[in-house]
C-alpha cells in the first residue's frame, strides 16, 4: 500500500474559491480512480492561494485483475451480428464460448499498475476542473483550445510512493520540485514523497493546511487584539478568507485616528471588512476601538512595523473617504435627497422609487388610521415612509449599499427627527430572512408592512412576476414571508386579501388586472405556502395548515395559526388520533355511500336539526334507534354548538375540547352498530350521523387534509 | 537611502521594462481614463502579434475630482501601462522584480494579489487577475486580458497598471499626494512637489468639470463624436474612429460629473460608447487581418 501525492501550483487562486476547489479536487480523483477500479479512502486535501495538495493514503500498487464477460449474438444470428460483436469486442471467432447456442466473449483484463492510472488521471483531472471562473494564457493562448485553468497553472507535483508520476498538461511537466513562500523562500524544494511534504513546506514558510492557518488567524488575531488591551470582533468569514490570501499568516495589530470614530461604527467596520479584510475591536465597555487587526503573508524583517503603518494610512485615507461621505449626506436634508429619487427606475414597467415613495406612504398611513397597525400616528408613519429610500441616493450607501436604511436612521437623527421616525427608516427592511429580527415598534410596522406588501403586489399581482422553482429575481418570497412574521409577531388582525387589495387597487385598471377569482386565489395559495415555510421552523406541521387554509374564508394570519397551533396541539393528544382515525373511517363510509364531500355534508348538518334528527327531517323511531346512535346524537347535539361558538369567539382549543368529547361516542358508534344496516331508513339515519359527524369537526378544521 | 523621486520612480519603471524588451511609448495625446484606452493596449492586444510595450498615461476621472482638498483623490492622475503580449511565464516575477527596482523590499512590506477581476463595460473588455496590495494598498491592478472590444485575446496580453502617485506616495512615505516629491534639487536649482505642478489644475479642473462645463456642448460634442467614428469605420480607418470614441468616453464622463446623466440614461450611454469602442476593434480587426493571416498561418479569430 502507498501514498499519493499531487499538488497543483498556480498564481494566486481567489480566496473565495478556495474552498469549492477542494471539494471539485475530491471529487474528480475519486471519479477518475473509481473509474479505475480503484477504491480510495479517506483523503487530505489542503489549498493556500498559490496550491491546491491532495494525499491519498494507502493506494493498491495495482488494480485488480478483472474478468469481464460479455453476451453475443445467436450462433445462429446472421453473420453481420456476429461480426459487429468481433468488431467490438476486438476478439475473433475462435476466441469466443459457444454456449448453448449464445456466443459469449471472456476479456481477461489484467490489473494495471496504479501509478499507470495516476499518470493518466493527472492530466484528465485538471483539464475536467470546474472553476467559477477560468482564464487562458501565455502562446499557446494564441489558439482557443489552450488550457484553462483560474489563474496561470505553474508547476505540479505526483509523486507515488517515492516515485514520480510522469506526465504533463499545458505544457507543465509532473516533478519532484515545489515552491515555497513567495519572498520567504523563492526557490525550488524538492519533495520526497507524501510524508515530508508538508514539513518541508513549513520549513519553507508554508503552511500547507488551511485549517491549521485559520486557526493561526483566529487566535492570532484576538491574541494580538488583547495584548493591545482590545477585544477582538470574531470574523470567521474574514478568518477563512485572510487564510485564503496568505501562506504565512502574521496577524497584527494598529491603531488608526481616534477622530474617525464619529463615522457611525457600522460604517468603519464595513470599510475595515468589506475594503481591506482586517477585524474591528473593541474597548473595555464593548464600544467600537480605533484598532484593527491586520493579516500580513510574511514574517517582516522590522517585526511588521512597516506593514502596520502603511495598513494604517490606507485605512485612513478609506475613512476619511467615508467621513467626508458622513460630512456631505448630511449637508442635505432627507427630504431634499428624497426628492432625487424620481431619478431612478424602480423597474420599468413601474416607475421610479418616487412613486413607489409614494405608494408605501399611503399604505402606511392607511394602516395607521385603520387600526391594523395599532398605536400608530398616521401622520409619523406617513413621515417615516417618504423618507425611508432617501439614504438611496446619499453618496455612503452608493459607496455601501449595504447600509441602506441603517444610514437613513442615523441621518434622521442627526437632523433631529424623532425616534419613531429614525427608527422606522432605519429598520423598515427587517425582516430581511429567517431569523433576523422583526420589527415592533409601532411605525416602523406600518412602514415596513407597507414597503413589503408594496413590493409584493406590484410584482406578483401587477405584472405577473410570481417566483417560480428556483426563480425569484425580485425576492418576493422574502417579501411574503416579510409580511407574515411581522404580522404574527405584532398580533396585526385583519384580512389579509383585502390589505393585499388596498396595495395595489389603485393600479389595478392600469394593468387591466381583474382581483376577484384568480388573483385572488393564487395570492392565497402563495401565502398558504409561505406561511408553511415560515411556520416549519416552529415545528408546525404543513399539513395542519392546509387543514384550515382549506376552510375557505380564513386569511386573518393570527387566527389562522392561533387555530393551526390548538389543532396540532389536539393532534398529539391520543383523542385528537382517535377522532381523526375515525374522521377518515366515515368520511369513507360516506363516501361509498356517495354522499358528497364532507365539507357540504357539513353545511347542511349545521342548519337547525332538532333534538332528534340527525339531520333536519331525518329521524327514526324509539325502537330502530341503539344506544350507539342516541349516544352519538346527543354528543352532537352538545359538541356543535360547543365547537362552532369556540370558533367564533377564537377560543380553539375549546373547539378542540368540543371534538374531543365525539371521540368516545364515534368509537362506541363503529364498534357498535352496522352503518349499512340492511333497513334502508336505519341506513339512512346513520349516514346522516356521520355526515353531521363530519360536518361537526369540519367546522374547526379539514381534517381530510391531515397526514396519518 | 533616499527614495525615488515621483520623475526618478517612472525613470526607474521605463528602465526596468526597456531592459526586458519593450518598446518604451510616450501617452497618448487624448483625454482618457485610464491608461488602458491608448490605443497601444486597446487595439494591439488584438491579433497574433508578439507586443511589449510600457509608457506612462495621464488619466482623467473627472468625477473623483476633489478641489485640491483631499489628499488622495485627483481628477487627473498618471498611469504607468505595461503590455506582454503574449503573456510570459514569469509575469509575476517580473513584476515584482519593478517593485523592487523603486524601492520596495518583499520582506518588510506585505505584497498581496488579491483578487480582482477587471472588467471595463465601455470597451466591451474583461480579463481576470489581481489588485496587488502593498501593505493594504492596491499599487497595481494586474490583468490576464481575455477580451477586447468583445473579441477573444489570441494570444492574451499581461496588462500591469501602477497607479503612480499612490505608490510614489508610499515609496516616499509621504500622506497628501501634493507633498510628493516630483523632482530632486540639483545644485542650487530647487526640486518641485507635485503640489507645485499640479494643485491649481485640481482646483481649476474640478470647478470646470463639476461646475462650468457647458452641457450642451458636451451633449453635442458626444453625439458628433458618435457619427465622426461611424463615419470613419465606413472609411475603414479604424484608428481615427478609436479616436473617437474615446473621445465620447470622455465627454461622457464629464457629463456624469455635471450631474446631467440620468440612472436610466447612463447604461444607454455607456452601451453607446461599447457599441464605438466595438466597432472601431472589429474595424481594427478588419484592416489587419489579410496581414496577419499571412504571417500566423493557422490564426483564427
Amino acid at each position: 500500500m502507498t501514498d499519493f501525492l499531487l499538488e497543483l501550483r498556480s498564481e494566486e487562486i481567489p480566496a473565495r474559491m478556495q474552498a469549492g476547489a477542494r471539494a471539485e479536487l475530491e471529487k474528480l480523483f475519486r471519479a477518475q480512480l473509481a473509474a479505475a477500479g480503484i477504491s480510495v479512502g479517506d483523503l487530505t486535501i489542503w489549498s493556500t492561494p498559490r496550491r491546491l495538495a491532495l494525499i491519498a493514503r494507502d493506494l493498491p500498487e495495482a488494480t485488480a485483475a478483472v474478468s469481464e464477460e460479455l453476451k453475443g449474438p445467436r450462433s445462429s444470428a446472421p453473420p453481420q451480428a456476429l461480426e459487429g460483436f468481433l468488431r467490438k469486442t476486438g476478439l475473433t471467432q475462435d476466441q469466443l464460448e459457444d454456449r448453448d447456442g449464445v456466443y459469449f466473449a471472456v476479456i481477461d483484463k489484467p490489473g494495471r499498475a496504479t501509478a499507470e492510472v495516476l499518470a493518466e488521471a493527472v492530466p484528465a483531472i485538471i483539464r475536467a476542473f470546474a472553476w467559477p471562473k477560468s482564464m487562458r494564457w501565455g502562446k499557446d493562448s494564441a489558439s482557443s483550445e489552450s488550457l484553462r485553468w483560474v489563474r496561470p497553472l505553474s508547476g505540479i507535483v505526483a509523486i507515488f510512493g517515492e516515485e514520480l508520476i510522469p506526465c504533463e498538461v499545458g505544457g507543465v511537466a509532473s516533478d519532484y520540485a515545489t515552491r515555497g513562500h513567495r519572498f520567504h523562500c523563492p526557490g525550488e524544494i524538492t519533495i520526497g514523497s507524501a510524508s515530508d511534504y508538508a514539513e518541508k513546506l513549513r520549513a519553507c514558510h508554508v503552511i500547507v493546511d488551511h485549517e491549521e492557518r485559520q486557526a493561526m488567524i483566529r487566535d492570532g488575531a484576538a491574541k494580538a487584539a488583547a495584548d493591545a488591551g482590545l477585544t477582538l470582533v470574531a470574523d470567521e468569514g474574514l478568518v477563512i478568507e485572510n487564510a485564503g490570501l496568505t501562506e504565512w499568516p502574521v496577524p497584527l495589530v494598529g491603531r488608526f485616528d481616534e477622530a474617525f470614530l464619529e463615522v457611525p461604527p457600522e460604517v468603519i467596520q464595513l470599510t475595515a471588512r468589506v475594503n481591506q479584510k482586517y477585524f474591528v475591536v473593541n474597548d473595555a465597555a464593548g464600544k467600537l476601538a480605533n484598532g484593527f487587526v491586520c493579516t500580513a503573508n510574511i514574517d517582516a524583517v522590522d517585526g511588521g512595523a512597516e506593514i502596520v503603518a502603511g495598513n494604517r494610512k490606507v485605512l485612513a485615507a478609506r475613512l476619511s473617504d467615508a467621513r467626508f461621505f458622513w460630512e456631505q449626506d448630511r449637508k442635505t436634508a432627507l427630504a431634499d435627497h428624497a426628492k432625487k429619487l424620481d431619478r431612478i427606475t424602480f423597474h420599468e414597467k413601474l416607475g421610479t422609487v418616487a412613486d413607489k415613495v409614494e405608494r408605501v406612504a399611503k399604505l402606511a398611513e392607511w394602516l395607521a388610521s385603520e387600526g391594523i397597525v395599532p398605536n400608530c400616528d398616521p401622520a409619523l408613519a406617513r413621515q417615516a415612509a417618504k423618507l425611508a429610500k432617501a439614504d438611496l441616493v446619499t453618496e455612503m450607501v452608493g459607496e455601501f449599499p449595504e447600509l441602506q436604511g441603517l444610514m437613513g436612521g442615523y441621518y434622521a437623527r442627526a437632523e433631529g427627527l424623532g425616534d419613531a421616525v429614525a427608527d422606522a427608516i432605519r429598520d423598515h427592511y427587517k425582516p430581511v430572512g429567517q431569523g433576523d429580527d422583526v420589527p415592533t415598534a409601532p411605525v416602523t410596522v406600518a412602514v415596513a408592512l407597507a414597503d413589503k406588501l408594496d413590493v409584493f403586489t406590484q410584482f406578483f399581482v401587477l405584472i405577473d412576476e410570481a417566483p417560480t422553482g428556483s426563480k425569484d429575481p425580485f425576492a418576493l418570497r422574502r417579501a411574503a414571508l416579510g409580511v407574515i412574521a411581522i404580522i404574527l409577531r405584532n398580533d396585526l388582525r385583519f384580512r389579509l386579501e383585502q390589505v393585499l387589495l388596498k396595495a395595489v387597487e389603485d393600479d389595478l385598471d392600469k394593468f387591466g388586472v381583474v382581483w376577484e377569482g384568480h388573483t385572488e386565489k393564487k395570492l392565497a395559495a402563495f401565502f398558504a405556502d409561505r406561511l408553511k415555510v415560515q411556520q416549519r421552523e416552529a415545528g408546525v406541521r404543513h399539513d395542519l395548515i392546509d387543514a384550515v387554509f382549506a376552510l375557505g374564508g380564513e386569511d386573518d394570519l393570527v387566527r389562522l395559526l392561533a387555530r393551526v397551533n390548538a389543532l396540532q396541539a389536539f393532534m398529539a393528544t391520543d383523542d385528537g388520533a382517535n377522532l381523526l382515525a375515525g374522521y377518515k373511517r366515515a368520511a369513507n363510509i360516506l363516501k361509498q355511500a356517495g354522499q358528497g364531500s364532507p365539507a357540504n355534508a357539513g353545511a347542511q348538518g349545521c342548519a337547525e336539526p332538532t333534538e332528534t334528527d340527525a339531520r333536519p327531517g331525518l329521524r327514526l323511531s324509539p325502537e330502530s334507534m341503539t344506544v350507539h346512535d342516541a349516544t352519538l346524537l346527543a354528543a352532537l347535539n352538545t359538541a356543535e354548538p360547543a365547537a362552532s361558538t369556540a370558533v367564533a369567539e377564537e377560543r380553539f382549543t375549546d373547539a378542540m375540547a368540543a371534538l374531543a368529547s365525539l371521540r368516545a361516542p364515534i368509537d362506541a358508534f363503529f364498534d357498535g352498530v352496522m352503518v349499512n344496516d340492511p333497513d334502508e331508513a336505519v341506513r339512512a339515519y346513520r349516514l346522516g350521523l356521520l355526515a353531521r359527524f363530519t360536518g361537526a369537526v369540519h367546522g374547526v378544521a379539514d381534517f381530510s387534509k391531515i397526514e396519518g | 537611502m533616499k527614495s525615488l523621486s515621483f520623475q526618478d520612480m517612472i525613470l526607474t519603471l521605463h528602465a526596468y521594462w526597456g531592459a526586458r524588451g519593450c518598446a518604451i511609448l510616450q501617452p497618448y495625446d487624448m483625454r482618457v481614463g485610464a491608461g488602458t484606452f491608448h490605443p497601444a493596449t486597446t487595439l494591439r492586444s488584438l491579433g497574433p502579434e508578439p507586443w511589449n510595450v510600457a509608457y506612462v498615461q495621464p488619466s482623467r476621472r473627472p468625477t473623483d475630482g476633489r478641489y485640491g482638498e483631499n489628499p488622495n483623490r485627483l481628477q487627473h492622475y498618471y498611469q504607468y501601462q505595461v503590455i506582454l503580449k503574449p503573456s510570459p511565464a514569469d509575469l509575476q516575477e517580473q513584476y515584482l522584480g519593478s517593485l523592487a527596482a523603486i524601492g520596495i523590499d518583499p520582506l518588510l512590506h506585505d505584497i498581496r494579489f488579491v483578487e480582482d477581476d477587471w472588467e471595463s463595460p465601455t470597451l466591451g473588455a474583461w480579463g481576470l487577475g489581481w489588485e496587488v496590495w502593498c501593505d493594504g494598498m492596491e499599487v497595481t491592478q494586474f490583468t490576464y486580458f481575455q477580451q477586447m472590444g468583445g473579441f477573444d485575446c489570441k494570444p492574451v496580453a499581461g496588462e500591469l497598471t501602477y497607479g503612480l502617485e499612490r505608490l510614489a506616495m508610499y515609496i516616499q512615505n509621504v500622506d497628501n499626494v501634493y507633498d510628493l516629491r516630483f523632482s530632486d534639487p540639483v545644485g542650487d536649482v530647487p526640486g518641485v512637489s507635485y503640489g507645485d505642478v499640479f494643485l491649481e489644475n485640481e482646483r481649476q479642473f474640478s470647478k470646470w468639470n463639476f461646475e462650468v462645463a457647458d452641457t450642451d456642448s458636451l451633449f453635442a460634442g458626444f453625439k458628433a463624436a458618435e457619427a465622426e467614428c461611424q463615419r470613419a469605420i465606413e472609411a475603414n480607418v479604424p484608428l481615427a474612429a478609436y479616436d473617437q470614441a474615446i473621445e465620447a468616453s470622455h465627454l461622457f464622463n464629464l457629463l456624469q460629473a455635471r450631474g446631467v446623466i440620468s440612472v436610466q440614461e447612463r447604461a444607454n450611454y455607456m452601451a453607446r460608447v461599447r457599441d464605438l469602442a466595438k466597432g472601431s476593434c472589429k474595424a481594427w480587426i478588419d484592416s489587419q487581418s489579410e496581414r496577419w493571416a499571412a504571417k500566423y498561418p493557422g490564426w483564427v479569430l
